[in-house]
């Protein structure tokens, strides 16, 4: 690892004017958990590291029932499915927190730098997307919103522009009858890159017999995280039955663009799509009856 | 975890039972020395330039800019070996091995993996080698690679080496070729054998390139005394082993080089060959200062030696009753960069749990672009035990028999001529098979999506040379110094020998792992044969101990060493009962009689007990993702004596969870370049504790007539049978065979989508 120079700014206002004067020379630092491994094996070179775990508003987590929830966007996976308000308000969020590498990762990865990072098979995207989540974005020219399912836009790249630092992301509240899963599929039962993985939010009915409304998104099968509208869409004013999981199941599948390389084949991603869209629907619906 | 031991006929004092090891505690918390804990005074940092390419013509190397960047104390290439300026003439018969030695330290004319070394820096410290990494000028006439073996052993396939010609059954090939060797052995009429079949089957089968995955990269600091002695502290499973390559490679008599091992963490047969160990020295001879390299786990898996990937071709022959009358086998493995693949290994075992009259193996050693091979627990024999179990469960199918019983009726036992004409001796094949059938895990029921496979396997293990020296110290205590590595719980296991022996406590023997210029030649820990090897040069200096304790007695009372017995740690009078000493009491006067004693043994036996075991592996595989996970698993294994059972059932469950990760996930990833696309544990899936049930154990023990105690040897062939195990299960579950490692999810819904299922 090449030598650096790092610098942890106390205030949103200082870390953007160092990232603006900096250009393509500074990297944000968070958690660290992609950004150290990354910088380790040479494939990214920052002369200067700017760690913004030291500003107020970025580790900020507050969750008001009526506004929904604000996550700082340096705030470590631990931290939220360790809080049992915003755990059991948010189920879908914590089926990512909880999986990210394992318990020692969990405790610096952030939600936000997991964004930020762009991966295609970034566990958290999903699940946020599903959720309706917002990214607020400050820079040198003030603030702004960048919907979830914009931010990322090509392999390890995504919105921010020069200056721009990610603050927090914003999940709407849950609403009545409301219910999300993120399921991912790996080899092995834990520290793996997703194959596949796809997030699903639905609300239901007062009867629970009937959808109002759905999202779904998915990783590892794009070259970016895929918001898969058509499929969600699909099931708004359905009845819930196996047959329109299913049918959003095959629009998932359209929607999945995947390619072949050593973790898995273009049939075998498009495949598991179908089979992971199928279980985060039933178990979203699962936990939108209250299961 | 149920564990128990059947068949012990013997009861021992200190042998079979499980004392706490000596080297645990500091293990456990961080006071033991390992290689990166070495740090002299001065100590410089190398980092090893390495080729990009997998396949490339060195032309050219310029250093000078890297030298010059401040920090920097030297940077190496392959001239400055001594081999280079040493013509085939004057290396006579020894020329290609040691060009080969020598180059794959660093190469000098052509790189010949990814990650092969071709320059070394020393520097203040490793962000400056780092640095000056970047800074070393290599013009590479990049050359076409060959990564697959089979595709190395076509005629037009690229040529890594252009004057390595076939050595066949001793006869050298007309023209330049990738296959190193071809070996074959047989037995009676394999026409015959197969006329005299009801069923045959022939089916292929691969294996990936898999990595030992210890957990301890590599690493040596090197460093030259005043008299021209050379140093070395560094992690190796053999501090001889590396001492003789260092020492030919630099053309220095072996008694100028000294090995410090330092603790290791672990092996598996990856820590035999030296990496670093001349690339440091040259380093540290140039600057005049320590030179300490450690490498990162990418150049672990770049460029350290894995297990070769296989082909292989089985047939077997057997009449309706289940009874084999012919097999058949040809085996090619990728030896990777250099000739010396385990092929040899392989053809022996394949068929080695068997009675067979009639079979003919054959074996190809071929030379790939990929890091060169080392040993890998077993090496050769699970490659081979997957192919032939696998056959053979598929042909108790077709038959509809039990898979225990059809090997029992077939097993090889006391008396078995092996296809290689070697005679069995005593063998506990049967009675693993017997226990394994009569196992409440075999007589539980199974279904649904689960399924259940079974298969064998068989490791020759080895004698070769150890040395062991033990001083009485003046209270008694017994110091047992020996040049074994300890892997696995060597100390623990040699020095229960000893006391065992001497009829003292266990905590009265005080195990250390020595220095090259402290012992006698030792061969490396591996070949599982150090608790047996090691084990007898204990015994045997033990027993040295006792006739010089003998001596001293007859000393004190003024007697005939005739007159006097050694029975259970008491020196006494055979007639005069007033007369008898404990060994402590007798230590103390040791001062007064002579001064201390030592005893000193070492030996280079023959009568090594071939291990056996039988897996039993139940698993469940996900329909709709075909992922697999290992339900249940038991083990079962001829010890022969387990001196410590706890470490043989660590042993067992090792290997099982090694083959566990061999079977499902673990494999290299090469692009078309030949570079592994997966050199992290991140892509490299070795199975984490979430993967694995707890391995159940069952220790046989059918004593091994060439040992005092019975020990045979137990840490390789835990991992020969659980690759099959788990594949016949897999194909008991989902009914697809898979012929193919790793069996990955992806290979399953393949499999389901080929045999028409969605």
């Amino acid at each position: 690892m090449e030598p650096f120079d790092f610098i942890s700014p106390s205030s949103i206002e200082e870390a953007v004017k160092t990232l603006a004067s900096s250009g393509d020379q500074a990297r944000i630092l968070a958690g660290g958990t992609d950004m150290l491994v990354q910088m380790r094996a040479g494939r990214r070179t920052a002369p200067l590291v700017v760690d913004i775990k030291g500003i107020p508003e970025l580790n900020v987590m507050s969750y008001d029932a009526s506004k929904g929830l604000t996550l700082g966007a340096a705030v470590p996976c631990y931290r939220i499915y360790q809080d049992a308000t915003v755990a059991t308000a948010y189920p879908g969020l914590i089926d990512s927190a909880f999986l990210i590498g394992g318990i020692q990762i969990q405790g610096r990865a952030s939600i936000g730098g997991n964004i930020c990072n762009a991966a295609p098979s970034g566990d958290a995207i999903p699940a946020v997307i599903a959720l309706g989540g917002v990214c607020n974005v400050t820079g040198p020219n003030g603030t702004r919103e960048i919907l979830c399912e914009d931010f990322c836009t090509a392999p390890g790249r995504n919105a921010l522009e020069n200056g721009e630092i990610l603050v927090s992301i914003s999940i709407p509240a849950p609403q009545p009858n409301a219910g999300a899963n993120y399921l991912r599929f790996i080899p092995r039962n834990e520290m793996d890159i997703a194959v596949a993985g796809v997030g699903s939010a639905v609300q239901l009915d007062a009867s629970g017999q009937n959808f109002v409304s759905a999202r779904i998104a998915l990783a590892s099968v794009a070259p970016t995280p895929v918001f898969a509208k058509e499929a969600g869409d699909s099931l708004a004013g359905k009845a819930v039955s196996e047959e329109a999981v299913q049918q959003a199941s095959e629009l998932a599948m359209a929607a999945a663009k995947p390619i072949s390389d050593m973790r898995g084949t273009i049939r075998q991603r498009t495949h598991l799509i179908g089979v992971l869209t199928r279980r985060t629907l039933n178990n979203a619906i699962e936990r939108a009856r209250g299961g | 975890m149920t564990s128990n031991q059947v068949l012990s006929e013997v009861e021992y004092d200190v042998v079979g039972k499980r004392p706490v090891r000596p080297d645990g505690v500091d293990k456990v918390t961080g006071r033991a020395q390992y290689g990166d804990d070495t740090n002299l005074t001065g100590t410089l940092r190398a980092k090893v330039l390495r080729s990009p390419h997998a396949h490339a013509r060195i032309k050219f190397i310029d250093t000078s800019k890297a030298e010059a960047l401040p920090g920097v104390r030297a940077v190496i290439t392959a001239k400055d070996l001594p081999f280079a300026s040493l013509s085939k003439k004057e290396l006579g018969g020894e020329y290609t091995s040691l060009k080969f030695a020598s180059d794959h330290m660093m190469a000098s004319d052509k790189a010949l993996f990814k990650g092969h070394p071709v320059a070394a820096i020393a520097a203040v410290n490793a962000h400056v080698a780092e640095s000056a990494m970047a800074l070393i000028e290599v013009d590479y006439e990049v050359l076409k690679p060959v990564v697959d073996v089979r595709e190395a052993m076509q005629d037009g396939a690229p040529l890594l080496h252009e004057d390595l010609r076939t050595n066949d059954m001793g006869e050298t090939g007309e023209k330049p070729s990738n296959v190193a060797t071809h070996m074959s052995y047989s037995i009676g009429d394999l026409d015959k054998g197969f006329a005299e079949a009801d069923l045959v089957l022939e089916k292929e089968y691969t294996t990936s390139t898999v990595h030992q995955g210890y957990i301890e990269p590599h690493n040596t600091t090197a460093f030259w005394n005043s008299d021209g002695q050379l140093n070395l502290w560094t992690s190796t499973q053999g501090s001889f082993q590396v001492r003789g390559t260092v020492a030919s490679i630099l053309r220095l008599p072996v008694s100028q080089v000294k090995v410090t091992p330092m603790e290791i963490g672990g092996g598996f047969g990856g820590k035999i060959t030296a990496y670093l160990d001349a690339i440091c020295a040259v380093l540290s001879k140039k600057t005049g200062a320590p030179v300490k390299a450690l490498m990162t786990r990418t150049e672990v898996f770049e460029a350290s030696g894995p297990a070769p990937a296989s082909w292989m071709r089985v047939k077997i022959g057997v009449k309706n009753n289940g009874k084999m009358t012919a097999v058949e086998t040809e085996m090619a493995m990728d030896a990777g960069a250099y000739p010396g693949s385990p092929v040899m290994q392989a053809i022996v075992c394949a068929f080695a749990c068997y009675d067979v009259e009639n079979g003919k193996v054959d074996g190809y050693d071929v030379v790939d672009n990929k890091p060169k091979t080392a040993a890998y627990r077993a090496p050769g024999a699970p490659q081979a035990a997957f192919a032939v179990e696998s056959l053979i469960d598929e042909i108790c199918a077709e038959l509809n028999m039990d898979p225990i019983e059809f090997r029992l009726l077939n097993a090889a036992k006391e008396g078995t001529r092996r296809i290689e004409g070697l005679v069995a001796r005593r063998i506990g094949l049967v009675e693993c098979l017997e226990v394994a059938r009569d196992h409440d895990h075999y007589k539980s029921k199974i279904d649904g999506p689960n399924g259940r496979g079974v298969a064998c396997g068989y490791w020759p293990n080895r004698g070769f040379q150890s040395s062991v020296v033990m001083t009485v110290n003046y209270d008694g205590v017994v110091s047992l110094l020996m040049g074994s590595v300890d892997i696995g719980g060597t100390r623990a296991s040699i020095a229960q020998q000893t006391a065992e022996t001497l009829g003292i406590g266990y905590e009265d023997v005080k195990p250390t792992v020595v220095d090259t210029d402290s012992i006698g030649y030792t061969f490396i820990t591996g070949g599982s044969r150090t608790c047996f090897a090691t084990g007898l040069a204990a015994i045997n200096a033990a027993e040295d101990v006792k006739s010089q304790m003998i001596s001293r007695a007859a000393k004190i009372w003024d007697t005939n060493e005739d007159d006097i017995e050694y029975v259970a740690g008491v020196v006494q009078h055979k007639s005069d009962e007033e007369l008898k000493l404990t060994f402590k009491d007798l230590a103390r006067q040791l001062a007064t009689t002579g001064g201390s004693v030592s005893g000193r043994a070492s030996v280079d036996p023959s009568g090594e007990g071939n291990g056996y075991a039988v897996h039993i592996a139940d698993v469940t595989v996900d329909p709709d993702t075909g992922k697999t996970d290992v339900t249940r698993f038991t083990a079962v294994q001829d010890a022969g004596k387990a001196i410590h059972p706890s470490y043989v059932e660590g042993q067992m469950q090792g290997g099982a969870v090694q083959g566990i990760g061999w079977a499902l996930n673990e494999e290299y990833f090469f692009d078309d370049s030949g570079k592994m696309m997966n050199p992290t544990f991140l892509d490299y899936r070795m199975p984490i504790s979430l993967d694995l049930p707890m391995i159940d154990t069952v220790i046989v023990e059918v004593a091994n007539p060439g040992h005092p105690y019975g020990v045979r040897g137990v840490g390789e062939v835990a991992i020969v049978p659980p690759m099959a195990a788990v594949g016949n299960a897999v194909s008991a579950a989902t009914g697809n065979r898979m012929r193919s490692l790793p069996i990955t999810p992806g290979k399953i819904l393949e499999a389901d989508w080929e045999n028409g299922k969605s």
